[in-house]
């Protein structure tokens, strides 16, 4: 399946017509990790916005495996828009394939799709619910 | 060939190097500067590799300047050399540039054929020729490589296959297109209107070449044209007519963002048609040819069958930091197929790779990992007497840190007050590898395309990343520079020896909460290093 079609089926993407998948999937590069590879370091400048093609990836914070991500999932969009580096790790916990968008396309990807923008914060705003029904 | 005796018999090795384009040859040569028993075979006939065919409008797009401010010859000179592969010894080394006729400062395809073919002799680089790998598989620890000559056993293998089989875009009809490979004259395009299937190297490379004979030419491809990464493209350097003419308003070229829906035969022609990527629409175009420069892939034969993961459509291995393939151990890739290895891809910034400048750094380096992985080889480590001055250096003439930025570093340890030079290796293994307290000196790049110099300290296993200021000749060895590299070292010193408060904070940057106050401390001294997390250079992304 190519990158497009991959893209298609996930939340994020959903409301995307297949020829702006294409501009998505062409404009940018795909990586793959091995288990136990870092993907977002941190404290590191630069680091990129992930999209998971493919496997699953854990959230580290003060060496605890916090969350898990999987296929449809992202990360580094906090960074990516705060310009802040990352405050966790994020290490493939197995094979992992991701579309990597670096921060600065990000912004434009997201001012010049606008349905994209809603999903991603509405998917922000369910991250912020759990986090805080989580708290102690 | 039969007169004279062929190296290489089948047999055992430690490893085994598949190729003689400039990835099998520097890779060969750094082994068995190692000491590391291998064997090379190649399918061709001579060295070459695909410089023996490509590029097709015979001017590559790397620099070689045969003049420099610094020795043709010495380590820094590489840095304004991209072509010619890493030598020791005099004879060997630097010698595309003494082949150019300087029409321009980028070789010609014949040029770089020439200096590779020189490099083979002068660096002895033995290959056997004329023998075609054909299968692969494991047995046990080892990895059994069938040829038309016999059975190759070996603990590791380099493939360096090159990225130069045509790849065909799955797109319904494009089967009627001719692919890039395949526009060999030009004049066969005199008065024909011509759409070209993809806008990177090979498509821009094509529209180039027959842009002084195509009655009209229409570049499409879904990925929008950035101006702004085009204009820090190696490829604005030989193959932006095209675009140039288009983004004036110029008749009869055309560059459009589309994805191309399916190709069908009209009569002698063809009818291409596209829906916009970047804009609301379709459109549709009836031409005389189709070319697909959609790109090349690497001929991984049985690989994927064997469980190599690939990525960009199956086209290139995906690879570790040391260029081993993600899924199969001891299968390692050299040259152009280096590329599958992305690095920590800072801002998105990818490596040097795909081009010689790039891999002939990957090849020394990987042979000192195979070095040390299959023969416990230990690289001497030369003590550095002023770690500073060295530091420095390396940020403003490391041809390696320059060519590879933000992928490859140069690495020196501390221990007890006493400094040694790890070598170069690849800065995803320095950052996410644990070791002794050390620096590792990066070139980077950041969003504007700004070069930044960059020093990562790690202690007591943390990582805390500087960023020293740009500098408009990209010289670091100047004073204030000086200062603020030992504020750094200084730091560390101290602190590991006899803590010592004001300088404590600068050590203790690899959390996002310290790293402010420390960059302040730092600017009270005047030494103006700029901490990650508190440079505005970031901020707004």
């Amino acid at each position: 399946m190519s990158i497009a079609e991959t893209l298609g089926q996930l939340a994020l993407f959903a409301d995307l017509s297949p020829s702006q998948l294409e501009a998505i999937a062409h404009s940018h590069e795909e990586d793959v990790f091995a288990a136990g590879e870092r993907v977002l370091r941190k404290g590191l400048s630069g680091g990129n916005f992930y999209v998971i093609l493919e496997g699953e990836a854990a959230v580290g914070i003060g060496g605890e495996q916090r969350v898990k991500l999987m296929r449809g999932d992202y990360f580094g969009e906090i960074s990516a828009l705060t310009g802040d580096v990352p405050t966790a790790d994020v290490v493939a916990s197995t094979m992992l394939r991701c579309l990597v968008i670096p921060a600065p396309q990000l912004e434009r990807l997201l001012l010049d799709r606008p349905q994209l923008m809603l999903r991603m914060l509405r998917m922000e705003a369910h991250r912020l619910r759990n986090t805080l029904e989580w708290q102690p | 060939m039969a007169a004279v005796e062929r190296p290489y018999p089948p047999g055992d090795y430690d490893v085994v190097v598949v190729g003689s384009g400039p990835g099998g040859l520097q890779t060969s040569y750094c082994l068995r500067r190692l000491g590391v028993r291998h064997a090379v075979l190649s399918r061709d006939d001579r060295p070459g590799g695909m410089f023996q065919r490509f590029p097709i409008f015979q001017r590559l797009i790397t620099w070689t300047k045969p003049d420099a401010p610094v020795e043709r010859g010495s380590r820094e000179y590489e840095w304004y050399d991209h072509n010619s592969l890493l030598a020791e010894e005099p004879e060997a080394k630097a010698l595309v540039p003494g082949l150019m006729d300087r029409a321009f400062d980028l070789p010609s395809r014949a040029e770089m054929e020439a200096g590779l073919a020189a490099f083979a002799e002068r660096a002895q680089v033995e290959v056997r020729y004329g023998c075609t790998w054909e299968s692969t598989r494991h047995e046990g620890e080892q990895i059994v490589l069938g040829t038309s000559d016999g059975e190759y056993r070996c603990r590791a293998v380099v493939f360096a296959l090159g990225v130069t089989e045509p790849w065909r875009a799955d797109v319904p009809g494009l089967e009627h297109a001719a692919h890039y490979v395949d526009t060999m004259k030009c004049d066969r395009y005199a008065d024909r209107d011509v759409f070209v299937v993809g806008k990177r190297n090979s498509g821009f490379e094509v529209a180039q070449g027959i842009l002084p004979w195509a009655r009209s030419i229409v570049l499409g491809s879904p990925r929008p044209v950035q101006t702004d990464a085009l204009a820090l493209s190696a490829l604005r350097v030989r193959y932006l007519h095209p675009y140039d003419e288009y983004a004036r308003g110029g008749p009869g070229t055309y560059v459009i963002d589309v994805s191309i829906e399916r190709i069908e035969p009209v009569g002698e022609r063809l009818r291409v048609f596209t829906r916009g990527t970047t804009w609301d629409g379709a459109l549709e175009f009836e031409v005389d040819d189709v070319i697909a420069a959609t790109g090349f892939q690497t001929p991984l034969q049985d690989l994927p069958q064997l469980g190599l993961v690939t990525v960009a459509d199956g086209r290139i291995p995906a690879l570790t930091p040391y260029w081993e393939s993600v899924s199969l151990p001891g299968v390692f890739f050299a040259g152009n197929a280096s590329q599958g290895a992305r690095g920590i891809g800072k801002r998105g910034a990818g490596a040097s790779s795909s081009s010689v400048n790039g891999f002939r750094y990957n090849a020394r380096v990987l042979a000192r990992h195979l070095a040390e992985r299959l023969n416990g080889h230990e690289p001497g480590r030369e003590p550095v007497a002023d770690v500073v001055s060295f530091l420095l250096r390396e940020l403003t003439s490391a041809p390696e840190l320059w060519v590879q930025k933000g992928y490859l570093c140069r690495v020196v340890s501390a221990s007890d007050g006493t400094h040694v030079d790890e070598g170069v290796v690849p800065l995803a293994t320095f950052l996410d590898s644990p070791g002794p307290d050390a620096f590792a000196a990066s070139v980077e790049v950041d969003e504007t395309g700004r070069i930044i110099p960059t020093l990562y300290v790690r202690r007591r296993g943390e990582i805390a990343e500087h960023q020293l200021d740009p500098h408009p000749l990209h010289e670091y060895e100047s004073e204030p520079y000086r200062r603020h590299v030992e504020v750094l070292v200084g730091a560390y010193a101290t602190r590991s020896h006899s803590a010592a408060p004001a300088i404590s904070t600068v050590a203790s940057t690899s959390s996002q909460v310290a790293t402010r106050p420390s960059a302040t401390t730092l600017s009270r001294r005047g030494a103006n290093v700029h901490t990650s997390a508190s440079s505005p250079r970031f901020d707004g992304g």
